[in-house]
This record gives C-alpha cells, sequence and structure tokens, in this order.
C-alpha cells in the first residue's frame, strides 16, 4: 500500500509542489525567520511575480537553499540580498530598491498627490475669487436656519446647524 | 450523422451571428450620431433597435458557442484547445468563456447587453443624450467584435476534427473561477455606459444634475459587480492557489483594481454633480478614466507587454490591434474631452469643509491611489523600454506596501467623517462629536487587541481600530438620520423606514471597507506551521490539534486524486474532520492542491497536503488565517450596499423623467 | 492657458500608448532577464566532473582565462538542449573552446545522453544542487555565456541555440573575442 501511495504520489509530483518543504527549515528559529524574510523579498525569476517563498519552481527551491546556507554562514540580511542581486540583477527584487531610475516610481505617486492637491486649492481659490464679486447678499443668520432645515427635510440628511435636538 | 450536421449548423448560426453583429455596430455607430447632429429623430431612433438587435445577435452567438463546448464539438478549435469530454458540465458551460477568444465574446454580450438595457429602459432621457450614447456604446462593440472576427475568432474551426480534446486548465475548473469573469466584466464594461454618456454630453457640450443621475445607476451596478468580481478573484486565489494567499499586486490584480479605484472615486462625484450640480469636468474625465483604465486592462491581460501568473497567450497581432483600439477610444475622447471641457459652464461654490469637500478629498485620495497603482503596474515596462530590454525592474508587494497603503489610510479615516458633513459648509467638529461612539470603538478595539495579542504585529491592532472606526462610523450615518438616542424609538423607527435606500446602501458600503480593514489586519496574525507528518502524528495550531488519520487515492470526475484524512481535537474532543486533496488531471498533465479550509467567526484553519516521500511521511502545511473570510463577507456587504442604493426610487433606471426636486429646487435657492 | 490644462490627460495618454508600443516596435520579450554579470569576470567556482567520468575533467574558474570559450549550461532532461546540441557541437568542430555545466543531472542520465548525442565538451562540471548555476546567474536550461580570454562574461544567450543565433550572435562574437 505504502509503495502504491508512493508511486501515486511520483504521479502526482507534477501537482504543484509547494513552496518550503519542511526538510528545507533551519532548526535555529531566528535565523530561520531571517531566511524567511529574505525569501519573501527575492522574487522566483522564472514564474512570474511570485517570491521565492511562494514559488514551487526547481529554481525558487535552489534559490532558497542558497539563501539558507549564506544565513547560516553568517550573512545578513542586506548581504544576502546583494549577493542576489549580483547574479540575477534588480529584477530580483520584489522591493524596487531606491536609485535614479526609479525615482520616478518611488516619487510618482507623492507628486501626482501633491499636484491634485494643489489643483483643487487652486479651484477653491478661483471660484472664490470669481463668485466674490458677483455674489448676491448672504443668507441672514436666520434664513441660513430656516434653509438648513428645510433641506433637511426633505433629504433627511445631517447638516451643520439645524441639528434635531431633544423636543 | 443528422446530429453533426444540426450542429455545424448551429456553430456556423453563432458565426453568422456575430459577424452580423459586426454589421449592426457599424449602423449603431453612425446612424444615430448623424441624426442627433441633424435633429433627425427618425436617424436618432435607429439606435434602439439596433442596440436590441446587437444584443440579440451576440446572445445568439453567444450560446452557439455554449452549446459547442457542452456537446464537445471538437471542430471548433476554441472547444478543441479548451475542452474534454469527460470535463465536468459546469466548466463545459463555463469553459465558453475561459479561453481568450471566449472571454472577447463575453466582454462584448455584455456591452450589447448594457447598451439594450438603456436602449429599452431609458426612455426619459433626452433623445439626442440617449442617440449619442447609444452610438459610442456602438463604436466600442464594432472595434471590439473586429478584434473578434479578425484576430480571435472563437468560431474558427479544425479540419478534420480531432476526436478528443486538450481540456481546460485544471486551475481554472473551479465554481469561484467560473463565476469570476462574468462579475468582473459585468463591472469593467459597465463602466462602458459611464463613458457612453461622458462622450455624448461632451459631444452635446451639456452636462448638468440630471445627466449624473442618468449616469449613476449605470456606475452603481458597474462598480458592485466589480467589487464582486474583484472579491472572488482573491477568494479564488486564496483557496486555490494553496498557500492562503489572496492578493498578490499582481498586473492582473492590478488591471481590475485601478478601474475600481476610480470607479469609487467617479461613483461620488457623480454625487456631487447630482446633487451640487459642480466638478462638472473632473466627473466627465473620471468617467472616461475609469472606462479607459478597464480598455488598459483588457489590453495588459491579452498583449503579454507584462509577465503575470495568469494571462492569456500573448499574440502580438493582438496586441498591436487592442493598442489601435485604446488609441482610438481613449484618445479620442481625451481629444474630445481637451475640446469640449473648458466651456462646461463652472458650477457651484461650497467650502472645504463640506460634503462636497469630503467627496472631493475623497476623490483625490482614490485618484492619487489608482495612479500609484498605475505606476507599479507599468514602471517594469517603462525601465525595459527605456532600456530597450537591457535592465529589469520588479515592482512587488513591499512598493504597493509603502506607497499604497499610506495614501489609503487618510482615505479610510475621513470616510466615517464626510457623510457626517452638511452640504457647501460643514461643522468638523460637531462632526467629530457625533462620531464619538465611532472613535471610542476604535480605540477599545485596538487596545483589546494589544492586550490580547501583546507580542503581535505592531500595526494590525490599529488596522482592526481603523476597521472598528469605519463599521460604527458606517452605522453612525443611520444613527444619525433617524434621531436614535435623541427623538423617541419610535420616531426614529419612522424615519428609519422613511430614509432613501441609498442611505442604507452608503451605511453597508461604508461599513463593509471596515469589515474587509479587519480581514486585511488580522492576515498579520498569520500562523504557519510546515511538517513532515507521518500517519498516525499530530500537530498543533492555534489550540487545535490535528491528527493525521489515513491517506486514500481515489478517481474523480476527470482526474485521480490522493486525500488526506485529517480530525481535529481538542484535548481528545473531536471537533471535526478535514479532507486536503492533491489532484492529477491526466489530461493536462498538470494538478492542483485542494486546501481543507474550515472557516469560523475567527478565521480560518488552512490545510494543504504536500509530496509525499517513501518513508510513507507527507509535507502537511497547516494555516491559521485569523479573521480572513471577513474580507469576502465584507466584500459582499459592499457590493449587497451596491445593489440596495440600486433599488433607490431616485435612481430607478425607467423612473419617468422628474421635475426638479424638490431638493434641487431649494438647492437652486440657496446657490443664488 | 487655464485651456491647455484640460488637454493634459490627452497628452499623458499619449505618452502611455507610446510606452505600449515600445514592446512591439522594439520586439521585446518580457520573459528574458538581461544578465547582471556581462562584462564581469565569471565567478568563483570549482565543479567535480560527472561523477563516474573522470575523463569529463570538472570545470572551474581557472579554466576559463588564456583564451575564448563558451560555456554551455545543459541538462539531459531538457529538450532544448538537446535540440540545441548539433549548434554546439559545431562550435567545438569550428575549433572553439565549449565547456559544459550539466545542470541538476543524475550522472547516469547525463552520462547516457553524452553517450547517444556526442560530448562536443572540452570540460564539464558537474552542478547537481545547482548552487553554481546560481552563481552564474541561470534562469534555465538551455543558457549560453560566451568568454573572453581574460575570463570575463561578454555575451549571453537564453534559450536554446537556433541555427540563427549561432549564424548572427555567436560566430561574430567568437571571432570579434579571437581576435
Amino acid at each position: 500500500m505504502k509503495r502504491a501511495l508512493f508511486a501515486l504520489a511520483l504521479l502526482l509530483a507534477a501537482a504543484p509542489a509547494l513552496a518550503v518543504n519542511p526538510d528545507e527549515i533551519l532548526s535555529d528559529p531566528g535565523l530561520e525567520a531571517l531566511a524567511r524574510t529574505i525569501t519573501r523579498q527575492l522574487r522566483c525569476v522564472v514564474c512570474q511575480n511570485q517570491s521565492i517563498d511562494d514559488s514551487e519552481a526547481n529554481l525558487a527551491r535552489d534559490m532558497r537553499r542558497v539563501v539558507r546556507t549564506r544565513v547560516l554562514a553568517g550573512d545578513g540580511e542586506r548581504q544576502v540580498l546583494a549577493f542576489m542581486v549580483a547574479r540575477y540583477g534588480d529584477f530580483v527584487l520584489l522591493d524596487p530598491p531606491f536609485k535614479p531610475k526609479t525615482y520616478a516610481l518611488w516619487f510618482g505617486p507623492w507628486v501626482v498627490l501633491a499636484l491634485a492637491g494643489m489643483i483643487a486649492l487652486l479651484w477653491f481659490r478661483v471660484k472664490r475669487s470669481v463668485a466674490a464679486p458677483t455674489s448676491v447678499p448672504q443668507l441672514s443668520a436666520a434664513e441660513r436656519t430656516r434653509l438648513d432645515a428645510l433641506l433637511a427635510e426633505i433629504d433627511g440628511e445631517p447638516h451643520a446647524r439645524g441639528r434635531e435636538r431633544k423636543p | 450523422m443528422e446530429r453533426g450536421v444540426g450542429q455545424a449548423m448551429i456553430v456556423e448560426l453563432g458565426h453568422f451571428a456575430l459577424v452580423l453583429g459586426l454589421m449592426v455596430a457599424l449602423v449603431q455607430a453612425w446612424l444615430p450620431l448623424l441624426g442627433a447632429a441633424r435633429g433627425d429623430r427618425a436617424l436618432m431612433a435607429v439606435a434602439v433597435p439596433a442596440a436590441q438587435t446587437q444584443a440579440l445577435l451576440l446572445l445568439i452567438a453567444f450560446f452557439a458557442l455554449m452549446h459547442a463546448f457542452v456537446v464537445s464539438d471538437f471542430s471548433v478549435a476554441n472547444v478543441f484547445n479548451n475542452s474534454h469530454t469527460a470535463k465536468p458540465l459546469l466548466y463545459k458551460v463555463a469553459g465558453t468563456w475561459a479561453s481568450h477568444e471566449g472571454s472577447m465574446l463575453l466582454w462584448v454580450l455584455i456591452l450589447a447587453l448594457f447598451g439594450a438595457a438603456v436602449a429599452s429602459f431609458g426612455r426619459n432621457l433626452p433623445p439626442e443624450l440617449k442617440a449619442r450614447a447609444l452610438a459610442v456604446q456602438g463604436m466600442i462593440a464594432l472595434a471590439f467584435l473586429a478584434f473578434i472576427v479578425f484576430t480571435s475568432n472563437p468560431f474558427a474551426r479544425i479540419d478534420p476534427a480531432p476526436l478528443e480534446g486538450r481540456d481546460l486548465n485544471p486551475l481554472l475548473q473551479d465554481p469561484g473561477l467560473a463565476f469570476h469573469p462574468p462579475l468582473l466584466y459585468l463591472g469593467y464594461v459597465g463602466f462602458s455606459m459611464a463613458f457612453s454618456f461622458a462622450a455624448a454630453a461632451l459631444i452635446e457640450g451639456r452636462i448638468d444634475a440630471a445627466w449624473a443621475r442618468w449616469v449613476r445607476p449605470w456606475t452603481l451596478a458597474a462598480w458592485a459587480c466589480l467589487t464582486g468580481g474583484i472579491a472572488l478573484g482573491s477568494w479564488w486565489a486564496y483557496y486555490e492557489l494553496g498557500w492562503g494567499g489572496w492578493w498578490f499586486w499582481d498586473p492582473v490584480e492590478n488591471a481590475s483594481f485601478m478601474p475600481w479605484l476610480l470607479g469609487t472615486a467617479l461613483l461620488h462625484s457623480a454625487i456631487v454633480v447630482e446633487k451640487r450640480d459642480t466638478l462638472r469636468a473632473w466627473t466627465i474625465l473620471l468617467a472616461i478614466l475609469t472606462f479607459s483604465l478597464s480598455l488598459m486592462g483588457t489590453f495588459l491581460v491579452r498583449s503579454g507587454v507584462l509577465t503575470s501568473v495568469h494571462t492569456f497567450a500573448a499574440d502580438p497581432a493582438r496586441g498591436l490591434f487592442i493598442l489601435g483600439i485604446l488609441v482610438i477610444a481613449i484618445g479620442g475622447s481625451l481629444t474630445l474631452f481637451a475640446i469640449r471641457a473648458p466651456t462646461l459652464k463652472s458650477g457651484g461654490l461650497f467650502a472645504p469643509i463640506s460634503r462636497e469637500g469630503g467627496l472631493l478629498l475623497n476623490n483625490l485620495l482614490l485618484a492619487a491611489a489608482a495612479a500609484t497603482v498605475f505606476i507599479g503596474t507599468l514602471y517594469p515596462l517603462l525601465i525595459d523600454a527605456l532600456s530597450q530590454g537591457g535592465d529589469k525592474v520588479s515592482v512587488g508587494p513591499p512598493f504597493f506596501n509603502a506607497t499604497f497603503v499610506p495614501i489609503m489610510i487618510p482615505l479610510l479615516l475621513a470616510l466615517a467623517v464626510g457623510p457626517m458633513l452638511a452640504w457647501k459648509r460643514g461643522n468638523l467638529s460637531a462632526a467629530f462629536r457625533r462620531l464619538a461612539p465611532a472613535a471610542a470603538a476604535a480605540m477599545a478595539v485596538t487596545l483589546l487587541a494589544f492586550l490580547l495579542a501583546p507580542r503581535g504585529p505592531v500595526l494590525a491592532p490599529f488596522g482592526l481600530g481603523l476597521a472598528a472606526w469605519l463599521v460604527v462610523g458606517g452605522l453612525m450615518t443611520l444613527v444619525e438620520r433617524t434621531g436614535l438616542f435623541a427623538v423617541t424609538v419610535s420616531q426614529s423607527w419612522a424615519r428609519l423606514i422613511g430614509l432613501p435606500r441609498g442611505a442604507f446602501g452608503l451605511a453597508l458600503a461604508h461599513a463593509g471597507i471596515g469589515i474587509v480593514v479587519a480581514g486585511i489586519s488580522g492576515s498579520a496574525w498569520q500562523e504557519e506551521h510546515i511538517v513532515s507528518l507521518k500517519t498516525g502524528e499530530r500537530l498543533t495550531i492555534a489550540g487545535t490539534v490535528l491528527s493525521f488519520v489515513a491517506v486514500t487515492e481515489g478517481d474523480g470526475q476527470n482526474y485521480q486524486y490522493l486525500r488526506g484524512e485529517f480530525v481535529q481535537l481538542r484535548g481528545e474532543r473531536i471537533l471535526g474532520q478535514m479532507w486536503p486533496e492533491r489532484r492529477s488531471y491526466p489530461v493536462t498533465r498538470t494538478g492542483t492542491t485542494e486546501a481543507a479550509i474550515d472557516t469560523s467567526v475567527l478565521g480560518d484553519l488552512y490545510l494543504v497536503l504536500g509530496e509525499g516521500d517513501e518513508s510513507g511521511a507527507y509535507t502537511v502545511r497547516a494555516y491559521f488565517n485569523p479573521l480572513a473570510p471577513w474580507m469576502w463577507i465584507g466584500a459582499l456587504i459592499m457590493m449587497f450596499g451596491g445593489f440596495v442604493s440600486l433599488t433607490d426610487t431616485r435612481y430607478r433606471v425607467g423612473a419617468p423623467a422628474r421635475a426638479p426636486s424638490r431638493a434641487a429646487v431649494a438647492a437652486a435657492a440657496a446657490a443664488e | 492657458m487655464r485651456k491647455l490644462g484640460y488637454a493634459v490627460p490627452a497628452l499623458l495618454f499619449l505618452a502611455i500608448a507610446l510606452l505600449f508600443a515600445t514592446p512591439f516596435a522594439l520586439r521585446l520579450d518580457s520573459h528574458i532577464l538581461p544578465s547582471a554579470l556581462i562584462d564581469l569576470p565569471a565567478p568563483e567556482f570549482a565543479l567535480p566532473p560527472i561523477e563516474g567520468r573522470p575523463q569529463t575533467l570538472g570545470l572551474a574558474t581557472a579554466d576559463l582565462s588564456g583564451k575564448p570559450s563558451i560555456v554551455n549550461v545543459f541538462a539531459s532532461w531538457c529538450v532544448p538542449c538537446l535540440a540545441e546540441h548539433p549548434m554546439i557541437s559545431r562550435l567545438a568542430e569550428e575549433g572553439f573552446t565549449v565547456y559544459g555545466i550539466d545542470h541538476r543531472d543524475p550522472p547516469d542520465a547525463v552520462g547516457a545522453w553524452l553517450d547517444r548525442n556526442g560530448n562536443p565538451y572540452a570540460r564539464i562540471g558537474a552542478d547537481r544542487d545547482a548552487s553554481v548555476s546560481i552563481d552564474w546567474g541561470v534562469t534555465g536550461v538551455p543558457e549560453t555565456f560566451l568568454i573572453d580570454r581574460k575570463g570575463r562574461i561578454r555575451h549571453k544567450i537564453v534559450g536554446p541555440m537556433t541555427p540563427d543565433i549561432f549564424a548572427e550572435e555567436v560566430l561574430p562574437w567568437m571571432r570579434e573575442l579571437a581576435r
């Protein structure tokens, strides 16, 4: 029975042979945690968009083993990552390094956000300057309260001034 | 023989309907536009039957293809490549849209169905707007039908017909993935309605509150479907890929997420146009960009320019064809925007601290978030192009965690505040006072999380606090509007019943996000055990003992399996059983892992059977994913909230045109 | 001026469309990873010969200096390697020095494979656990490195060497390196 199962298991070898296997795990929990931190940041260069930690590819398994060998040899996170970059280029890093060619990547989102905020501020300013000279007399406080109450009645939505009070 | 001829007829009929659909699209794209320009009612009216005929023809084509799949007609290349006689019926049906060709057919079918819905139910639309919008729909249909007919014909034949098919990728033979594309496309393509209405409004040079009211239900429907589609895809990845990951920032996921982000922004800015008749140009731009991102997603998934886990097989001819469509559709509409938008008259005024201000902030942050995903997704392509293939970078989850998340957090914080602000001019401190219960809940949950898991990840308790803030904040909108605790309970109840459905939709959708955030935060506490286990041995995870009882093998309908049997124990009490499986599909010579998942409110116990070795030991992976199910439940609540809003009488698609509502009159009076 | 602002989205899209078009224009293949080792000295390594076949000699860094050479990473289980094998043999016949790195291969299998298909390699190093392959930045088999006489990696071919690649890339490169 056991042999038959093993045969079937071999047959099933085509099935994803999932990532990290028990025999790879280091006995020292601290080093193992370090190794996992590193393997999660390394891209499996043959399987698209997976870390070597998640990947079942042979190359990913080999790379995981190399990472653990380096960790056992006393390398830190930076050294192991540099080791892989020297062999596979920046492509191997899931976290793109901060350097001139990625400035646009790292600054881009914040530039967009700042620009959007600036456009909004400008819009408020332009609106106000356009609206100010032509604006009709402001509502008096009493009119304002009445209007707010009216609006609340229609829409049933909260608003600043006409808030319900306990009867 | 008789049956074979009949079958051949059905396929040919489908093919014929497809080509005829192309012709009809040609008519729909052109005549109504001409009619609207000339003020010719008869020409404009052509749009309605054209859109309806289009939908009917594509339905025929689609069901003809489905029939070919169901009866396993391998003379059709698409069926041969993606089906097998032994495949379960559900996946024969779903196989219709599992391939590139079939999914494109589904894409245009949904487009045509949306068009037919506008044609049939939009009786209250101004005839020019309707004619133009349907014409734009016709143009999109024309482009994609041409794409299908000339580069990706799902009815292409093989002669002689093979006796057996190549079967569908087993990963796709899954109920979650069977319904993922239709839901996703309903969302993607649904945004085409907002796009078409925007283009029509630009041609017309007029946009007002009524326009926003017409566009909103379509946007809402598309948004709800896209929410569901993305959640379903994420759920599928979670249970099927075998390690409990649910979001990978993969280009294909991003392709669906970007339209969702902008679509969410559109949904909110359309409210401002509708209620306050301002932010018009911006809303039009959003409508264009949302659908443009859907189109770009289609390009990215099908052109092969980006590497991803689940793209369709790349073909440069197809990529270039879609690129051409992009240039015409997006380039054309943005050019129209550049010409016409400056002429749109400027709308009403509001203070930065106001409901409109809140919605604007929502738009800013969502747009920035979408831009972040966009930059991250396309940056590898940029580097590749600039270095002419000599350099490559990866942009993985760490980038998105460092940029997308910090943009989303202020959005989520503000999300509870916005609905508490009044239109035009709000009172921030009053809003915060009303949100005191939400703030209290957030702090309590954060503290509790720290107390329960003092040595866990630091940010996760704050995530849970944020979730509580959102859920309670969402519910507070209802409390506020019913005056609960301020007036008598019966009065509150009466008000609750009287509330528009949109108010419930808002509360549900906002609270749903909170639940999703809770689920995401919970994943930080994931517990993982990877061990080599023999039958009879045990492992302990999250307080539960799992006893490995046996391994059995057997045959499924079109696969063989190896199944582990585990018993869950607490003490010596049996709590339940789990059966993780490994499957092997002989036709495609590939396999899948079927995780056993035991779901509870607290989280998922997730068990995977790995490879065995000669000693009879198996690699067993056990995970406890705290709060994981909350993600899908939260997304479901959001989707449900969208549909609840859709039933709001104000947005009923067929509702007769109303004279300006009292609210609009009052708002106009206030603006003067 | 303000009106121009409305044209910004269209202009941005134009740039994006150009970006989308480049992979088609330049025929970039998003699946090929450029080597990070071009123009750098070959990595430090020393591989034993194939087990039971001492005549394959093994391969080490020192073997790569002195004259231009070709390092071919191959495996007996790799179908494209079989497909490119005639090209590798032709290189040896034309007088170039061809070395082999046997990637993740059981010794018996690779022995039989060489007997069957011929052994054009001046030296073969057996990399059974793929660790030297990783040092070379190998992403799959076959891969071929062109090395100058100082032992630096000058060019890399990913995937099988087709007759086109043989004639248009490998021969011109090797002639250049031999000069």
